[in-house]
C-alpha cells in the first residue's frame, strides 16, 4: 500500500485514528479490552471478526453516536486526525460533521431525495442558507459521486423512502459528502441488500478510495477481501490481527485469525 | 399408504360428534360477535333517534338560513320563537379556538418532553399524571372555572364578569390537553429511532433532531391529536356551561360571556314539553353536533391510521 511508503517522517499525521487503551462498557458488560490502533488516512479498512467481537461497538464509538444509549463507559484515547475526540471541549456536532457514518438499515430521512442530501450541509450552514442553485450544484455533485445523480435526477422531489434499498444505502452515503468529512464509517452496509445491491455498493466504496478514509465493518469476509486494504480481526473484544488484507487471507499470523477466515467459527 | 390396503375403516360416526367445547366455542362466537358490532348498533340507534327527535322540525319549521345565520335564540318565546344558533356556534367556536390556542403549545411540549427527554422514573410518573388528569370529571373542572378562575379574571383583568370566554377557554383547554398529549405522544413514539439516529449521526444537535427530523414524521399524527382536541372542545358541555357565563352573545372579545351549542341543549332540555318545536330544535342541535364531532373524529382517526401505513 503506497500509503505506508508515505508514512515515513511523519506517522502521526498521516493516520485518521488512533486508539490508546481503548475499553469499553455497557453498564457493567466491558465490550471493548485495551484496544490500540492505528488506522491510515486515505485507504480502505475493514474490521471483521464474529457477532459480538465488539467491531460495531468500536465502529460507533469513533463519532459517538454510541452515547445516545446513555449507559456507555469509556476509558482510553481515540484520535482522529491526530485530535482526541473525546476532550472536554470536544463538540459532537462538529465530530459527527468530520465523521460520517453509514448504517446497516439503510436510513434515509421519511423526506425528498434531495432534502436528504442536504439535510447534513444544512445543519452545518449555520444559519446561512446557500442559494437555492447552489445547493442544486452540491446535490447534484453528491449524488454523481455515489452514481446516483442519473438515477434520480428526475425525482429529487419524490420521498427517500421510496427508493429501492441499495439506492437508499447509496444515498445515506452521499449525504454524507457535502459536509465533507475526512472519514467515513460504514457498519455492515451491504448486510441489509440482495447480491447486486452489494455488488453495486461495494463498487461504490472501491469508488470512493482515497478520496476518503473509510472504515467498514463487515460480516462478510468476501467482501472484506475484494473491497479493503487493511484488515482488522477482532474477537471477544480484543483486537487480534492488524495487516494488510491480502496477507491476512493468504497467510494469517494468528492461530484464531486462520481459524475464523476458514469457517471455523462465526 | 404405499399401496398396502388401509385395515381401519373410517368410524363415520366420530366425525360428526359434537362435544360441550364445540358448543362453547360456537356460543363463544356468537356472543363476541354481538359484542363486536354492538358499537356499531348504539351509535346507530342513537343518531336514529337523535334524528327521529330532530326530525320534525327540520321537515315542518327548519329555515336553513335562519337557523344558521341567525344570532337570535328565543325559543321559548310563545308568539315569535327565533330560532338561530349562530351566536352559539360563535359561543363554541370562539372557546374551543382558545382552549386549542391553550392546550396544543401545553399537550405537544409535554408530549415531546415525555416521549424525546425523559427516560425511567420520570417518564412513567409523567404517563401516569397525564392520564390522571385526563381522568378528572368535567364537573371538578366546571367547578374550578366558577370558583377559582372568576374571581381570578376579574381581579387581574378588572373585568364585571369572570365566567366568559377567556375563562372557558383555559379550563377546556386544560381539560383537552392530557388525551391530546397521549396521542400525540403515540405519534411521536412511531417515528422510528433511525430516523433519530440517522439525524444525530449527522451532527444534528437534539433540538434539530426533533424540529427536522421527529417532527416533520410524525406531523399526521400530532394533526389527529389536535383535530381529537377539538372534537372534545365542541363536545364538552359541563365545563362550558359553568365557565361560559352561558349567556347569548356575539363574542366580541374573550372577556364577553358566551353560551355553547351543548350547554344550551343540557341547560334548557328538562324544561320543554316533549315533542314541543323547542324540544325538537334542542334535538336538531344535536343532530349538527352529532355530524360536527363525527365528522372531525373520522378526520383524525383517518390522518392517524395514515401514518401507520406509512
Amino acid at each position: 500500500m503506497n500509503t505506508s511508503s508515505q508514512a515515513i517522517g511523519n506517522e502521526q499525521l498521516d493516520l485518521a485514528i488512533q486508539t490508546g487503551k481503548l475499553n469499553l462498557w455497557y453498564g457493567t458488560f466491558q465490550a471493548l479490552f485495551d484496544v490500540d490502533l492505528d488506522i491510515k488516512q486515505g485507504i480502505i479498512t475493514s474490521l471483521i471478526g464474529p457477532s459480538g467481537c465488539g467491531k460495531s461497538t468500536f465502529l460507533r464509538s469513533i463519532n459517538r453516536i454510541n452515547e445516545r444509549l446513555g449507559y456507555v463507559r469509556i476509558d482510553g484515547s481515540i484520535n482522529v486526525f491526530g485530535n482526541n475526540i473525546y476532550a472536554p471541549g470536544v463538540e459532537l456536532v462538529q465530530v459527527r460533521k468530520q465523521i460520517g457514518m453509514v448504517f446497516q438499515r439503510p436510513n434515509p430521512l421519511p423526506i425528498s431525495i434531495r432534502d436528504n442530501v442536504l439535510f447534513g450541509y444544512n445543519l452545518h450552514s449555520e444559519g446561512k442558507r446557500a442559494e437555492r442553485s447552489e445547493q442544486d450544484d452540491i446535490a447534484e455533485d453528491a449524488l454523481r459521486q455515489v452514481l446516483l445523480w442519473d438515477k434520480v435526477k428526475d425525482r429529487l422531489n419524490s420521498k427517500a423512502t421510496e427508493l429501492s434499498l441499495e439506492e437508499q444505502q447509496k444515498l445515506c452515503i452521499a449525504r454524507l459528502l457535502p459536509v465533507k468529512p475526512g472519514l467515513l464509517l460504514m457498519d455492515e452496509p451491504c448486510s441489509a441488500l440482495d447480491p447486486k445491491g452489494t455488488e453495486a455498493v461495494e463498487e461504490l466504496i472501491w469508488e470512493l478510495r482515497g478520496k476518503y478514509t473509510i472504515l467498514i465493518v463487515t460480516h462478510n469476509m468476501a467482501q472484506a477481501r475484494r473491497a479493503s486494504e487493511e484488515c482488522i480481526f477482532m474477537l471477544m473484544g480484543k483486537v487480534v490481527e492488524h495487516t494488510a488484507t491480502e496477507d491476512m487471507f493468504v497467510t494469517p499470523g494468528k492461530q484464531e485469525t486462520a481459524d475464523y477466515i476458514e469457517g471455523r467459527y462465526g | 399408504m404405499s399401496g398396502q390396503p388401509m385395515t381401519k375403516t373410517a368410524d363415520m360416526a366420530a366425525f360428526d360428534r359434537r362435544n360441550a367445547d364445540w358448543y362453547i366455542d360456537k356460543l363463544v362466537q356468537v356472543l363476541v360477535f354481538i359484542g363486536g358490532i354492538s358499537a356499531i348498533i348504539f351509535v346507530v340507534g342513537i343518531f336514529a333517534f337523535v334524528t327521529k327527535e330532530g326530525f320534525g322540525f327540520i321537515l315542518d319549521r327548519f329555515d336553513f338560513q335562519e337557523f344558521f345565520t341567525s344570532p337570535y335564540w328565543y325559543p321559548a318565546d310563545e308568539d315569535a320563537p327565533e330560532y338561530g344558533i349562530l351566536a352559539l356556534i360563535a359561543g363554541t367556536a370562539s372557546v374551543t379556538g382558545l382552549a386549542m390556542l391553550v392546550a396544543i403549545p401545553f399537550s405537544l411540549g409535554t408530549a415531546v418532553y415525555i416521549a424525546e427527554f425523559a427516560s425511567g422514573k420520570t417518564r412513567e410518573t409523567l404517563k401516569v399524571l397525564v392520564e390522571l388528569l385526563a381522568a378528572i370529571p368535567s364537573v371538578v373542572w366546571g367547578f374550578i372555572g366558577l370558583s377559582i378562575m372568576n374571581p381570578l379574571i376579574i381581579e387581574l383583568f378588572d373585568v364585571p364578569v369572570g365566567l366568559n370566554v377567556l375563562n372557558a377557554g383555559i379550563i377546556l383547554g386544560l381539560m383537552a390537553a392530557p388525551i391530546m398529549t397521549s396521542i400525540a405522544e403515540d405519534a411521536l413514539k412511531a417515528v422510528p429511532d433511525r430516523y433519530r439516529e440517522a439525524a444525530e449521526a449527522m451532527g444534528a444537535t437534539r433540538w434539530q433532531v426533533i424540529y427536522k427530523t421527529v417532527l416533520p414524521a410524525a406531523k399526521n399524527g400530532l394533526l389527529g391529536a389536535v383535530l381529537l382536541g377539538v372534537g372534545r372542545g365542541f363536545g364538552e358541555t359541563m365545563a362550558v356551561l359553568m365557565a361560559t357565563g352561558h349567556s347569548i352573545n356575539m363574542p366580541g372579545s374573550v372577556f364577553d360571556s358566551v353560551r355553547a351549542l351543548t350547554a344550551t341543549i343540557a341547560a334548557e332540555l328538562g324544561e320543554t314539553a316533549v315533542g314541543s318545536d323547542h324540544y325538537q330544535v334542542l334535538f336538531t342541535i344535536g343532530i349538527f353536533l352529532f355530524l360536527i364531532t363525527f365528522v372531525i373524529n373520522l378526520t383524525a382517526d383517518l390522518i392517524v391510521r395514515g401514518i401507520r401505513k406509512g
